[in-house]
């Protein structure tokens, strides 16, 4: 296979600490090596930035309520498809790109592996297509838990181990990749028409409280000791004042330890925490509350966050919190999609505009970026967008702008229509801290890749580590003549390697590359009871075999890497 | 005012794609540069003055340019597309998008336009002397926000959904309509001095709609209210007056719910 | 001896039943039986086995006969031919895999064609209405489990979707739901007392041509507003009665079909319907799902939408996607004369479409991918015979209610008939050639 030489860049890996040094990488036969021989292809990174492959910890890119946003949004794609070009298959879609533009616009931003947020396992099949129509970018898929039956029944009665054993089968089943949670309870009392509002309200029926399935499913993931974390998207999502929520919801996670192998030190991520920051009562006097939830986040080192930062576009949002969903149709009376999936999750689909001229939009950006810029431990703060809810993922190099320069927060801040609410409701005005670019590595890479376990395999430069490798035209020694050239540096890499195949030259694709479907194979000691509750729940209630839910064969999954998991010993 | 006339002269064997035909696109240009600008039939790109003769250069801008379509264009689609000023003439009928997305500035086609016609307008004038297709003045599919500004006038027919999701402007038909008039509208203001069938005002948030003529079946929606004059076109008559859709959503203004207003001409 | 095979999925309708068993000869080439599947599904299996398949592809010739040719003859004539068109039309893909679906768009995009499936002719005005107003849904399962208030307007799944009301909408007994079709309470809206109407605890007859007018009415009556007496044929009293039916439910769900998808109105039907699901949400709940009738016409909607960004009704011939019915449906692309050449599979537009619309078929260069001998075969130039999906090969296929499940593969193909897939990718291979494609 071939070998690369990386010359001369300024490298920023936090896996080695290296701060911008100059330094050469090597790639060779598909990983990063110390050194290689002279026939290696050189790369003059001279007086540019180099970095890992960037890691994508949340975004709806595949699945079912991706394609509804798809079908049901051709205004998303009018004016603005990209032709057929070359190997580039044509594209489309601003806020919900199709599949290979997915791929091709991650790849061009220098990211290299993408977890799918939220997979509803009856649709495995389905989420599994779209990764293997979605080109280069290695990809995962969370399947969601924390409205499932199975689960609510087990933890209901504290069986932990019971649980571990449907979590194991159901990764399994649906190659997944972690236990994700949206609206704990609150998607099953949707069902219904109703809700949980906070982490106390039990759920319909079934009786059991967000806080007992959070929890439960804490123990359940470190009894199996999987690669990431349970990833939680909290109750109460969206509304004013639900700041409290999420607190309540991050102390679930207080006297826990995290238990693997994989170098993972937090037991709980909480996703867009932008959505979760929220004061006030009523949008009249909506206010940010990003310095109580990054106070929290400082002192409690067993927790991670992703952003989901505002980008102030049109954009379509979508989430397995259906009721959020229905109330924000309510709101602003766009067209609603909803998708109940039996025994297991839901989902809702809504088209939003942040309008700048809005002063609730206005403060929301502003939380996003309060959130990076008040967490001390860049290590344990990841960007994102919530792809596509809080903006497309197309967003990020402005996301990176705003961070990186006080100067481009300023000229947004006083073009917001109501500027002084804005001012009065956060406290980005004050924040003047500049992301550097190691925090930025840190928050697009090493960060991301430890949470999820993924430590040994990418976001880093270390030798034996995947050669996923990014060359950036931006010179870290020179001083940035205008902010906008850091959207642009970072809009198009000048290089992209993954798995030491050169995928990105200039901006355009030259490689498909063979993109990997990572997913979690959890072992646990037999379990009878939990295989005949599988059979009774599929015999009865399911309106699938169960011979066909587990159907995932090779067509759909065509190169699987499975992160091996020995939890039978426990 | 600059004009440039295009004159048909190869009648393509499928259907000619011209979106190109527009003030916006041909200002600046001689003859042969717009002679140069591209059509497709199909997937196969071709040039403009492969099927036109063209005469004339454009002015420097689109409000100082005038273009004038001769011959049977009854297979070109999207002439005037997305135009911002001047003019655009088409001296007979032509076929889907006239004037579709347009901005500004003022379009008359002297025979018929088919589907599509003034696609989510923002502005100017359209006049169609002969009939209208489906969907006029209507919204980009998916899309809540229709047409927004200007002017329509058809002095013929008009077939079904007419007005889709409108939130301004004015559509003025002096013959009769199809089915379905200003669905889903939230303003603007429809105007039939011929006769309607039904579906008229269907999930109307809000607007206008004025008919002269006879309207097959009401929506139950819309609520007979009052009588009243208008003046319409300069001439006053009597109107019967309906508000609606009571079925669906409307905004408030100091608790009193606004809906739309439907005029039936007594 | 014999085998069963065991959790096959039936490849017919959009009901997607995956409980039927079908025995086998011991050597997998012969199909002998088959249990559960309703009389439409038992037949799809059975009739695979008919001894006078056509297995070869065969050419039409000047004199009306058939000649027969080669996969790699057909596959070559095929390439040709939408390598040559400036505007072809590839149409169908509702009775086949997403993997052959897959393919197709392949070729689509690179021979810059028009692509559509059967929902031009179904569903496409539902996809219309959800693309202005949403979808309220679920999956099959939760009607199972919670419904007890089943709408059928427009459809009558006793003849086209047999085994629905047995498997989801009314008999089974769910999580919530015990007490089986006594827990539920059923309505139909049909101008005819059809055998599913015959069922109903309401049948509204409504008049023809006025479903939208009577769902608008209930939606006045949900807001407690003046009614006219009489709606669409239907006395005010019974459309309040009905809107009361529906709010006292605890879960609701409106099952809807071609009596308004394709009736005058058409989109504005569904629209309206899901007006009504949606209004419905502020008092209980209540959920919207159209009755897809060919069992992968939900995958070719989602393959087209995730690989191009639109469910049917594609235009790619300008290097880049762009979808608008009225202008890109194949019924309208055929009867205006925009296309050069024509390409069908896993669809019978014969049969379905209005005559203008079939007789260019037979004036241009076509194409038809189909097991049968249908009307489409017969006014094609070339006939190509598959494989029928789902019994003679497997693949991935969606049910009404989006929902994924892979169709196996039961028995084995007459010898030497490749699958949609197989001879698709002849197509393209050989298309790329002529195009010179990277």
């Amino acid at each position: 296979m071939s070998e690369y030489l990386i010359k001369n860049g300024h490298v920023f890996d936090p896996v080695q600490g290296i701060k911008g040094d100059k330094k050469d990488i090597a790639i060779k036969d598909g990983k990063i090596v110390d050194k290689v021989s002279s026939d290696a292809k050189v790369i003059d990174a001279k007086g540019r930035t180099v970095m890992a492959g960037a890691v994508e910890i949340h975004a709806h890119i595949a699945g079912p309520k991706v394609n509804m946003g798809r079908i049901y949004r051709p205004e998303d794609k009018l004016f603005s498809c990209t032709p057929t070009k070359g190997m580039e298959r044509m594209g489309g879609g601003y806020s919900i790109p199709t599949t290979f533009k997915t791929g091709y616009e991650y790849a061009k931003m220098g990211y290299t592996t993408a977890m799918e947020a939220a997979m509803p396992p009856l649709f495995s099949r389905h989420v599994h297509e779209e990764i293997r129509d979605t080109p280069i970018i290695d990809e995962g898929a969370f399947p969601v838990f924390g409205n499932n039956w199975f689960v609510m029944e087990y933890l209901k009665n504290n069986e932990i181990e019971n649980t571990a054993a449907y979590v194991a089968w159901l990764l399994r089943a649906t190659k997944g990749y972690a236990v994700k949670l949206v609206n704990p309870g609150g998607t099953e009392a949707w069902a219904w028409g109703l809700n949980c509002l906070s982490v106390n309200d039990p759920v319909p029926y079934f009786d059991i409280t967000p806080a007992e399935i959070i929890k439960g499913l804490i123990e359940a993931n470190e009894f199996l000791g999987l690669p990431h974390s349970i990833h939680i998207h909290p109750n109460n999502l969206g509304n004013p004042g639900n700041y409290t929520t999420t607190l309540d919801t991050l102390k679930l996670a207080e006297g826990y330890k995290a238990k693997n192998k994989f170098g993972r030190e937090q037991v709980m991520h909480l996703t867009h925490a932008q959505f979760h920051s929220y004061g006030g009562e009523t949008w009249a006097n909506f206010e940010s509350k990003a310095k109580e939830i990054t106070d929290y986040v400082n002192r409690n080192k067993n927790i991670t966050i992703d952003t989901g930062n505002v980008t102030l576009d049109e954009t379509t949002t979508m989430t397995a919190d259906g009721p959020f969903e229905h109330h924000l149709t309510e709101l602003n009376h766009l067209k609603w999609a909803n998708i109940d999936v039996e025994l297991e999750t839901g989902s809702g689909v809504v088209p939003y505009i942040y309008s700048p001229n809005i002063s609730v939009c206005a403060i929301q950006w502003a939380i996003g970026l309060e959130l990076a810029l008040m967490t001390k431990d860049s290590m344990r703060c990841f960007i994102t967008t919530d792809h596509p809810n809080a903006g497309p993922f197309t967003r990020y190099p402005r996301v990176i702008k705003w961070l990186m320069s006080a100067k481009a927060r300023e000229a947004q801040i006083n073009a917001f229509k109501h500027k002084d609410k804005v001012l009065s409701a956060s406290s980005i005005g004050s924040l003047d801290r500049e992301i550097t670019l190691y925090e930025l590595a840190q928050m697009t890479r090493a960060g991301p890749a430890k949470s999820l376990g993924l430590t040994h395999i990418c976001g880093g430069l270390k030798p034996g580590m995947d050669a996923d490798v990014v060359v950036y035209d931006f010179n870290p020694e020179k001083p940035v003549a205008s902010p906008d050239l850091i959207e642009k540096a970072f809009s198009r890499a000048a290089h992209v390697f993954k798995n030491g195949v050169e995928v990105v030259q200039n901006g355009e694709i030259v490689s498909n590359g063979n993109k990997r479907t990572l997913w979690v194979d959890a072992k646990v000691k037999e379990n009878p009871q939990v295989m005949r509750d599988i059979n009774d729940k599929f015999l009865k209630f399911y309106s699938m075999t169960q011979a066909n839910y587990e159907a995932l064969g090779h067509h759909f999954i065509p190169n699987p890497l499975a992160i091996e998991v020995d939890a039978t010993q426990v | 005012m600059e004009t440039v006339t295009i004159t048909m002269k190869n009648q393509p064997a499928l259907y000619l794609e011209a979106d190109n035909v527009s003030p916006d696109v041909f200002a600046g240009k001689t003859a042969a540069q717009i002679a140069d600008l591209h059509v497709f039939e199909g997937n196969a790109k071709g040039k403009l003055g492969a099927y036109f003769d063209v005469n004339g250069n454009a002015g420097a801008t689109a409000a100082d340019t005038r273009i004038v379509v001769k011959g049977d264009v009854k297979k070109v689609k999207y002439l005037g597309m997305k135009m911002s000023a001047g003019e655009v003439v088409v001296e007979g009928s032509t076929d889907q998008y006239a004037g579709a997305w347009m901005s500004g500035g003022k379009m008359v086609v002297r025979g018929n336009a088919e589907a599509f016609a003034a696609t989510a307008m923002k502005g100017g004038e359209l006049v169609i002397e002969g009939n209208a297709g489906n969907y006029l003045g209507a919204a980009y599919r998916g899309d809540w926000r229709g047409m927004s500004g200007g002017k329509i006038l058809v002095k013929g027919n008009a077939g079904s959904d007419v007005g889709m999701y409108m939130l301004g402007g004015e559509i003025a038909i002096n013959g009769n309509v199809d089915v379905h008039v200003a669905t889903h509208a939230e303003g603007g203001r429809v105007i039939i001095k011929g006769n309607a069938k039904s579906k008229i005002g269907g999930q109307l948030v809000d607007g206008e709609i004025i008919i002269f003529g006879s309207i097959d079946v009401m929506m139950p929606g819309f609520k007979y209210v009052d009588d009243k004059e208008l003046e319409v076109d300069g001439a006053k008559a009597k109107f019967a007056h309906y508000i609606g859709d009571t079925g669906e959503r409307h905004k408030k203004r100091k608790g009193q719910m606004i809906y739309g207003n439907l005029y039936k001409k007594i | 001896m014999t085998k069963t095979v065991t959790d096959v999925i039936c490849p017919f309708c959009g009901t997607l039943c995956d409980d039927v068993e079908v025995v086998i000869s011991d050597d997998g080439k012969q199909l002998l039986e088959v249990y559960n599947a309703c009389v439409i599904g038992t037949e799809k299996f059975l009739h695979s086995q008919s001894k006078d398949r056509v297995t070869r592809p065969r050419m039409h010739q000047p004199d009306g006969t058939w000649k027969e040719v080669s996969y790699d003859e057909a596959a070559e004539y095929t390439a040709q031919m939408l390598a040559k068109a400036k505007k072809p039309l590839m149409f169908g893909w509702s009775s086949t895999n997403c993997e052959a679906q897959s393919v197709g768009n392949e070729i689509a995009e690179i021979s810059k064609a028009c692509c559509d499936n059967t929902a031009a002719t179904c569903h496409g005005t539902s996809l219309i209405a959800i693309q202005d107003i949403g979808l309220p849904s679920c999956t099959l399962g939760e009607i199972k489990n919670r419904a007890d208030r089943i709408i059928f307007w427009g459809c009558n799944p006793a003849h086209a979707h047999p085994r629905h009301m047995s498997r989801y909408s009314i008999f089974p007994r769910g999580f919530f739901t015990g007490k089986g079709q006594m827990s539920r309470k059923m309505i139909v809206v049909d101008p005819r007392v059809t055998d599913t109407a015959k069922m109903a605890d309401i049948h509204l007859q409504v008049e023809q041509g006025r479903d939208y007018e009577l769902l608008n009415a209930l939606r006045v009556a949900f807001r407690g507003e003046w009614l006219p007496d009489v709606v669409a044929g239907i006395p005010k009293e019974k459309i309040r009665e009905t809107a009361d039916l529906c709010k006292s439910g605890r879960f609701g769900i409106i099952f809807f079909g071609m009596g308004v998808t394709q009736s005058i109105s058409k989109n504005h039907n569904i629209d309206e319907a899901i007006a009504v699901t949606k209004d419905l949400n502020e008092y209980t709940k209540f959920s919207i799902m159209p009755m897809r009738g060919h069992y992968n016409v939900t995958g070719s909607g989602e393959v087209f939408a995730w690989q191009f960004g639109f469910p049917y009704s594609v235009d790619l011939t300008r290097g880049f996607a762009r979808y608008n019915p009225g202008d890109t449906s194949t019924i309208d692309l055929l009867t205006r004369g925009e296309i050069d050449a024509m390409f069908t599979i896993g669809s019978d537009p014969g049969a379905h479409f209005p005559i203008s619309a079939v007789k260019p078929i037979a004036n241009m260069p076509s194409v038809c991918i189909d097991p049968h001998l249908t009307p489409t075969s017969g006014v094609s130039k070339l006939h190509v015979p598959v494989a029928f999906n789902g019994v003679e090969c497997g693949g991935n296929c969606y049910r009404m209610d989006n929902v994924p499940i892979d169709c196996r593969k039961v028995v084995e193909p007459p010898a030497g008939m490749l699958t949609d897939e197989q001879f698709l990718i002849k197509v393209r291979d050989r298309l790329k050639q002529l195009k010179g494609a990277a």
